[in-house]
């Protein structure tokens, strides 16, 4: 392993191959994106049903969560790329990637979805009632942009995970940086400590902005609590 | 304007509401007082459905109010001040009186704009439009629901103990601009309050509430002076002291 590190030639092959890398790092990044995406939607929808005052949205929700939370995202994946295809629904690696990163995380969205809201005064809904707005303004005008502010960081280190979760691309051949890497560890030359070397900083590049970002914008949301205490007062009256 | 007509409220085993009848006519200014738990928010709230009647009916202008059409009634007939204020916390002042207008009633931005500065001279606090409630004192983030909710142009109007939450001396301005509300005729007002000084001086008719029923009701000074229930007189006594 470390004579591996220490052998430049290794580093040199694996450098000319930059294209291939690129190709690789804008996958992961696609997958990363379209993932995140689903996962808001997802994340959303269930995170309001599990808010719900009817029992069905609520069940339906919770079934959900505990569902993806409590099994591993590798057997899903497997599930839908290898099972599926035998009643009759194949998806491409890419779209299964995608599709099973996306619901996983949905399910985590969804509960930050759900403290979110379940965050805000009474009073807020109540006020939306008075005035005459239906439960989709109320949520839409009202109670989801407040909540914005407060999940944010808790959205964006989800967004970490997902980022890292892609990697799961490359047990079904999906062309993204965890697979190139896996390839070239094992095309004979055995690189393997420069390769992941490499991939594992590429990961860092996209994920460390987003948790520095995240853990500051908590810090200054916690300032800005302390030092105005009329606000919390409010919100906790 | 409004009627309720037998109306019980359960909360769970707890018997909230015990056949509540109860008329307000247009244009009038009713005060509801009663010692705390007798229900009295519990009334107030069943006038715009934020809790459903066990049983009984409530009548908007003649309307049944139903889980069908509550969200349309309540918007066209109705507003409401609460204790706490409730102000859109991520919302100017300006957008917290122009949001309903404008997203429900489909009143250009342009007009909405013109009758919140209308609305906020009369609550006299122009000069707060661009402010985030969060930087106002209590008595004005009360002024500006005041304000709000005149906004709906509603001809009823609820306050549930609009001054409880305030700061002794922001009271007055609150109660101030609300007895110049009471003096336009053709707003219908249904105020529970522990105020009694201000009470006497706006409410056409007084209801005394106590353990969910309406034990008395009368003329403000008929109350006040010499009221016939027992438990009337005990709890002014308590509460006039
Ligand atoms: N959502 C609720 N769930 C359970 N019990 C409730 C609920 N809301 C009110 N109650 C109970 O119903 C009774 C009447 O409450 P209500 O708020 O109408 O009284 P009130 O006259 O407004 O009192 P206060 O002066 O303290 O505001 C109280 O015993 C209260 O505890
Ligand atoms: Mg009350």
């Amino acid at each position: 392993m470390i004579e591996q590190i220490l052998t430049p030639w290794r580093w040199q092959t694996l450098l000319t191959q930059w294209p291939t890398l690129l190709r690789a790092f804008l996958t992961t990044l696609e997958a990363s994106v379209l993932a995140l995406l689903l996962a808001l939607v997802l994340g959303v929808i269930f995170g309001l049903m599990s808010t719900s005052h009817h029992r069905l949205p609520r069940v339906v929700a919770r079934i959900y969560v505990e569902f993806f939370q409590n099994t591993p995202l590798m057997i899903q994946l497997f599930f839908v790329f290898f099972a599926l295809p035998y009643v009759g629904v194949s998806l491409p690696a890419f779209a299964c990637g995608v599709l099973c990163v996306g619901v996983y995380t949905g399910a985590y969205i969804s509960e930050v979805v759900r403290a979110g809201i379940q965050s805000i005064p009474l009073g807020q809904f109540e006020a939306a009632h008075s005035q005459g707005f239906t439960y989709l303004q109320t949520m839409l005008l009202i109670i989801l942009p407040q909540t914005a502010r407060i999940i944010l960081p808790p959205l964006v280190n989800q967004c970490v995970n997902l980022i890292k979760n892609t990697s799961v691309l490359a047990m079904i051949a999906g062309g993204d940086l965890m697979y190139v890497a896996n390839n070239w560890a094992t095309n004979g030359n055995a690189s393997y400590g420069p390769a992941y070397l490499i991939i594992g900083v590429l990961y860092f590049l996209l994920c460390f902005p987003l948790s520095t970002w995240a853990r500051r914008y908590e810090e200054k949301l916690q300032r800005q609590d302390t030092q105005r205490p009329a606000a919390g007062k409010e919100a906790a009256a | 304007m409004v009627k309720l007509v037998n109306v019980n409220k359960f909360f769970g085993d707890l018997h909230v509401l015990k056949d509540i009848n109860l008329q307000v006519a247009e244009g009038e200014k009713l005060v509801i007082i009663g010692p705390s738990g007798s229900g009295k928010s519990t009334t107030v709230r069943c006038m715009n459905f934020l809790e459903e009647p066990t049983s009984g009916q409530v009548y908007i202008d003649g309307v049944q109010l139903t889980h069908k059409n509550k969200t349309e009634l309540v918007r066209r007939s109705t507003a409401m001040v609460f204790q706490q204020f409730n102000l859109y916390p991520h919302k100017t002042v300006l957008e917290n009186l122009t949001l309903a207008p404008i997203k429900l009633q489909k009143v250009p931005k342009a007009e909405a704009v013109e009758r919140a500065y209308k609305y906020l001279d009369i609550v006299g606090l122009r000069e707060k439009a661009d402010s985030y409630p969060a930087t106002l004192s209590g008595g004005q983030q009360q002024r500006v629901a005041i304000a709000r909710a005149l906004c709906s142009r509603a001809k009823i109007i609820l306050f549930d103990e609009p001054t409880s939450a305030l700061d002794p001396e922001t009271v007055q301005e609150v109660l101030d601009v609300m007895i110049r509300l009471a003096s336009e005729k053709n707003i219908t007002m249904v105020i529970v309050t522990h105020e009694m000084g201000f009470a006497r001086q706006v409410a056409d008719r007084v209801i005394f509430m106590d353990a969910g029923r309406i034990v008395e009701e009368g003329p403000p000074e008929h109350f006040f002076t010499n009221p016939t229930e027992e438990r009337t007189k005990a709890f002014l006594s308590k509460i006039l002291r």
